[in-house]
């Protein structure tokens, strides 16, 4: 053998390399986030590294493995969890009312067998997946009404539209993990606009609730402080009504003719008296 | 064989440049020919020379030419196969030293951890420190941050998010989601894209916490109610997963209404002002009005104390005070007769009065 190297140094150097690859493709490396579909001439005959719920990462299946060189090729499957965003689609629910909803699925590849005889590649899978996905929340959602999308049973809903997409998913070698809206938003345009605009006349009419209670509020704070007024005179007043009646008359006359000290004097008057006066009685001399 | 000598020559390409300064020294590493290498001797040595002669004719790129002119001369100053035999030994033993040495120790920064696959299947995980692992082709090393928090921004400002809210309004909401990663092995090997998931997760957790909110709530004071609901919402299904992320805490940054319905909830707070004024207002009036009551009848209650000791003399003197100030400033007409009727010039009383206005007024 030496004898050959000697002879035909650059010959044997590329049998050698071409020995070293075909070793070293023999025993791929299977790391953790893969699963290996082992194909020999086109049919899938071993798996390596396959999923199993509950196994700790670190198990047994990744690591080293081996093949036959250039009669079996390796296909990865990812083991992780995927994800798959739906097209945003219009559901017009039970009310007859439309929600752009915008979902997405989180799914897992659990028989890379099934997976790759039915979907060969990951891409394809997820291009199947998709419209499913789609359908199967337009159906479940059109089923409830506007009110309930919103409220907190939406996720039962999605509960059963994860169940109806597991039992189509299973026959790809997928599990679906979850199924969650991202979006539920109102179509842009009218419906959109009149949610706008039932906003503003909501905010209108808590704009003049205010107003009318701030109002309420304030003709209460005259109206008691009018009765503690007249509670404080009435209190006052009443111990001497006929006293009262003169003392208001007082001031009343001093107010008529003379005015408020330092304000406006009141307009000229002309008084006519009769002798007979009360003011006058000491006028004409006789005593009362 | 045909392995090593192909291997021989890329560690000769290495050694290149490295000839000079060792080849005086080559001569003390004779010592070392009853290695393994020395049962290749022939092959060491001779290839080179053949290979000189078999590729000259076929490259006649300058390239190529100065290339083998370098070999020849490097062949030719070594003095024979001898003493580079043992130099190229010694490159090898240390560069493979050097390999083992620096791919099988590895300094974890504090905060960090690292996750060691051994041909691909996990093994443990490095605190931090100074860890050692096998060298580098069966045990890599991945090192992973996991103190530092991270953020995800979600509803930028720049375009409005906005958000169904329980009673069917919408708000306009932006906030941030901080993370870290409590399980590095199992936020590497679980999930395919860990960030996008999160973003994704926090999205859907967000909306489905603010569609049971009325839209007064999210925008007041409901916030930090809301903020603890998304976060445990989060983590519940992060860990359903499997991710290996810990979610730290939402800061919801805003929550307006949208811009197009912005005018009618700035009316609701010139209402909200508007009433606070009336109800001032009636406030100021009240006080304005029971201390105007409460001085009255205090004023009243003196004087009424002092008539009550002597009621008929102060009677008089009220009456003849309050008189004596009336009359006092006012025109006056006293009719004697009875029977005659009086005169009164009342042109002349109201020209009198416009005069008195006039004067007034200039």
């Amino acid at each position: 053998m030496i004898a050959f190297i000697r002879a035909r140094p650059i010959l044997s150097a590329v049998v050698g390399i071409f020995v070293l690859l075909l070793l070293l493709s023999s025993f791929p490396i299977i790391p953790e986030t893969k699963q290996a579909v082992v194909v020999r001439f086109g049919k899938p005959v071993r798996v390596y590294n396959q999923y199993r719920e509950g196994r700790p990462i670190g198990g047994e299946g990744a690591g080293i493995n081996w093949r036959i060189p250039i009669a079996e090729q390796v296909v990865w499957i990812d083991k992780r969890v995927l994800d798959v965003d739906m097209q945003p689609q219009q559901v017009l629910s039970t009310d007859q009312r439309r929600l752009q909803v915008d979902a997405f699925a989180r799914y897992r590849i659990v028989n890379p067998l099934l997976m790759f005889i039915r979907a060969r590649s990951e891409e394809q899978l997820r291009q199947q997946l998709r419209p499913i996905l789609g359908s199967e929340v337009r159906n479940e959602l059109g089923k409830v009404s506007f009110a309930a999308l919103l409220s907190p049973e939406r996720q039962g809903i999605m509960e059963s539209v994860r169940t109806n997409l597991n039992r189509i998913a299973s026959q790809y070698g997928v599990e679906i993990v979850d199924v969650r809206i991202k979006k539920t938003d109102l179509p842009t345009g009218t419906p959109l606009e009149s949610a706008f605009q039932r906003m503003r006349s909501a905010r209108e009419q808590e704009a003049r609730s205010i107003r009318a209670q701030g109002n309420k509020q304030a003709q209460i704070i005259q109206a008691e402080a009018d009765a503690e007024a007249a509670r404080t005179y009435a209190a006052s007043f009443g111990k001497d009504p006929q006293f009262y009646d003169f003392y208001r008359a007082m001031q009343s006359y001093r107010a008529t003719f003379v005015g408020e000290p330092g304000g406006k004097p009141p307009a000229g008057t002309t008084v006519v008296l009769s002798p007979q006066n009360d003011y006058l009685k000491e006028f004409s001399g006789r005593s009362r | 064989m045909t392995i090593f000598s192909g291997l021989g020559a890329r560690a000769l390409g290495l050694f290149n440049d490295n000839k000079g300064p060792w080849g005086p020294t080559g001569g003390g590493g004779d010592d070392e020919p009853p290695n393994t290498d020395g049962g290749g001797s022939g092959p060491w040595g001779e290839p080179p020379k053949r290979r000189r002669g078999g590729l000259a004719p076929a490259g006649e790129t300058p390239s190529l030419e100065d290339l083998l002119r370098r070999g020849r001369a490097r062949f030719g100053g070594g003095g024979g196969g001898q003493p580079s035999r043992g130099i190229i030994a010694w490159a090898i033993i240390a560069l493979v030293l050097a390999w083992l040495v620096f791919t099988s120790t590895h300094s974890i920064a504090p905060g960090q951890r690292g996750v060691v696959t051994r041909f691909g299947r996990y093994s443990y995980t490095l605190g931090p420190g100074i860890g050692f692992t096998l060298p580098s082709p069966i045990d890599r090393v991945r090192k992973i941050d996991v103190e530092n928090i991270q953020v995800a921004d979600m509803g930028s400002g720049e375009s409005e998010d906005l958000m169904l809210t329980g009673d069917q309004n919408l708000i306009d909401l932006a906030y941030s989601v901080r993370w870290n990663i409590r399980a590095p092995e199992l936020y590497l090997f679980q999930l395919a894209q860990p960030d996008e998931t999160i973003r994704q997760v926090a999205e859907s957790a967000m909306r489905a916490v603010i569609s049971r909110v009325t839209l007064n709530d999210a925008m007041g004071d409901k916030r930090a109610e809301i903020e603890t609901q998304v976060q445990e919402t989060m983590q519940r299904i992060l860990d359903a997963y499997g991710s290996g992320i810990q979610i730290q805490g939402i800061a919801i940054k805003q929550a307006d209404p949208p811009d197009a319905v912005n005018d009618a909830f700035k009316e609701v707070t010139a209402a909200q002002q508007d009433a606070q004024s009336y109800i001032n207002q009636a406030r100021a009036y009240a006080l304005q009005l029971t201390a105007k009551a409460q001085g009255e009848a205090t004023a009243f209650d003196k004087v009424y104390e002092q008539y009550r000791l002597a009621p008929d003399v102060t009677r008089r003197r009220m009456y003849y005070e309050t008189m004596e100030q009336v009359l006092s400033k006012v025109d006056k007409t006293i009719v004697e007769a009875p029977g005659v009727t009086p005169y009164l010039p009342l042109p002349q009383v109201q020209r009198e009065q416009q005069r008195q206005q006039q004067g007034g007024g200039q």
